[in-house]
């Protein structure tokens, strides 16, 4: 299978990459690592007139120490991530839920910034950055931008990058305090996408669970937090019975779909599950 | 077209290629590094893997002109007739292939776990080869053809003799 025929441009600096998009108009296409858009690409599910690839813009791959926050650039790829120290110590979450992220290959070439643009609701990584509340850096024409991950994703493949912008880095806040993480993942086989990942950090303080956010990947057309899940779990004793207890709620205010891999009552009865194993998990139980 | 230099296998190229042309074709049909095949086109079987600077890629899901100014290995470059690669040479001993469609997928993979990871368990392998299917042979003798070659690699040899 070969993809359509497009103009291809490989800039080398961010403000290069906006010229590009621009020039493109309104069938441009950019690529991060490739490994989502090629196959569709090859498939021709999608056709592009132009492709912007992000690959040389040396100034988007990265980690770095930011004070409260680490900033990961949006080229960092998923293997650099997994290695990445600053990531172990700081996000070990999104280490964790990177290593089960389709297989050794695609991680060489995929990356976080890529994952997140693309918005795929099975994919593992929107779940973890809104778990974490992170912020998406976003340049466009008229300078940056600064979004919320709650606010980032707003339908099945679709965020809230206008036309001509590139999501540039990701700022995540330094977990402070005593947290532990843990991503819960089912599917069917290996290198296979989500049928519905759980993430969750969780602080313990004095025997009970201060506080704890809850990632659901794959329960909707975008990532979801299990926000009555999380409110039951504040201020609770750090008990596999209390965990038990609120993690029967992680399925309310989602909307997952029914297809061949699971039928939705299915998916709401995996949100409980993972969520009880991965808050269990974090909490050291 | 868009002009590409890389080298592949110790040579280096320079052609012109469509920007649309995929990297195993480019291998395949321009440089006739046939030795690389491709096997499902959806990258998911892992047969076309190679090495692009060092690390394993599915060169059905990267384009030629990312690897412009980049060193490619495929199969055909770890090793020669007599010369087998550790990892070639412990397939071949250990009865790791069946039609061997996958074979050069798998030990192109085979090759960057270990350089990750130069003692792997058992599972270790079966999770680091994840991204190659094989069709034939149930992976039994592959999982223990990449450990031999672990060992092997590693300097190892004698225990593992011991354990087969």
């Amino acid at each position: 299978m070969i993809p359509a025929a497009f103009e291809y441009a490989r800039p080398t600096s961010v403000d290069e990459a906006l010229q590009a998009v621009a020039e493109g108009g309104e069938d441009v296409k950019i690529m991060a690592g490739g490994q989502s858009l090629i196959p569709v690409m090859r498939l021709r599910l999608a056709a592009p007139s132009t492709v912007v690839d992000l690959g040389r813009v040396a100034e988007m791959r990265g980690v770095r120490d930011d004070g409260d926050a680490l900033v990961i650039g949006a080229m960092t790829t998923h293997a650099e991530v997994i290695t990445d120290p600053l990531v172990a110590q700081h996000a070990k979450l999104i280490a964790e839920a990177t290593e089960t992220v389709a297989d050794r290959q695609t991680r060489r070439r995929g990356t976080f910034g890529g994952a997140l643009a693309h918005a795929d609701p099975a994919g593992d990584l929107p779940a973890v950055a809104l778990a974490l509340d992170a912020e998406m850096v976003v340049a466009g024409p008229n300078g940056r931008r600064t979004v919320p991950a709650s606010e980032f994703f707003v339908d099945y493949l679709t965020t809230t990058l206008d036309e001509g912008e590139i999501l540039v880095e990701i700022r995540v806040p330094k977990l402070a305090g005593d947290w532990g993480v843990r991503y819960e993942k089912f599917n069917r086989v290996a290198q296979a996408w989500s049928i519905v990942a759980v993430a969750a950090a969780v602080r313990r303080e004095n025997g009970h669970i201060a506080e704890a956010r809850i990632g659901l990947t794959n329960m909707g057309p975008t990532p979801l937090r299990a926000s009555a899940t999380e409110a039951a779990l504040n201020g609770a004793a750090a008990s596999p019975d209390a965990v038990a207890a609120a993690a029967r709620s992680a399925a309310e205010g989602t909307s997952p779909s029914s297809d061949l891999n699971a039928q939705a009552d299915y998916r709401e009865h995996l949100a409980q599950v993972l969520t009880r194993r991965a808050v269990t998990a974090a909490a050291g139980l | 077209m868009t002009q590409v230099s890389m080298r592949v296998d110790g040579v280096s190229y320079t052609d012109e290629v469509e920007p649309r042309t995929l990297l195993v074709h480019h291998l395949r049909e321009a440089l006739g590094k046939v030795g690389t095949v491709v096997g499902c086109d959806t990258s998911n079987c892992g047969a076309c893997t190679v090495h692009l600077d060092g690390q394993a890629v599915k060169s059905c899901t990267v384009f030629a002109v990312q690897a412009d100014g980049a060193e490619v290995t495929t199969i055909e470059g770890i090793g020669s007739q007599g010369d087998l690669h550790p990892v070639q040479k412990a397939f071949h001993e250990m009865h790791g292939l069946q039609c061997g469609f996958c074979t050069p997928g798998m030990i192109m993979a085979s090759i960057d776990l270990l350089k990750e990871n130069p003692n792997p368990s058992e599972t270790e392998v079966r999770e680091g080869i994840e991204g190659n299917l094989c069709r034939c042979t149930g992976y039994q003798n592959i999982v223990r053809a990449v450990q031999q070659a672990a060992g092997e690699m590693s300097g190892s040899s004698d225990t593992l003799g011991a354990q087969a």
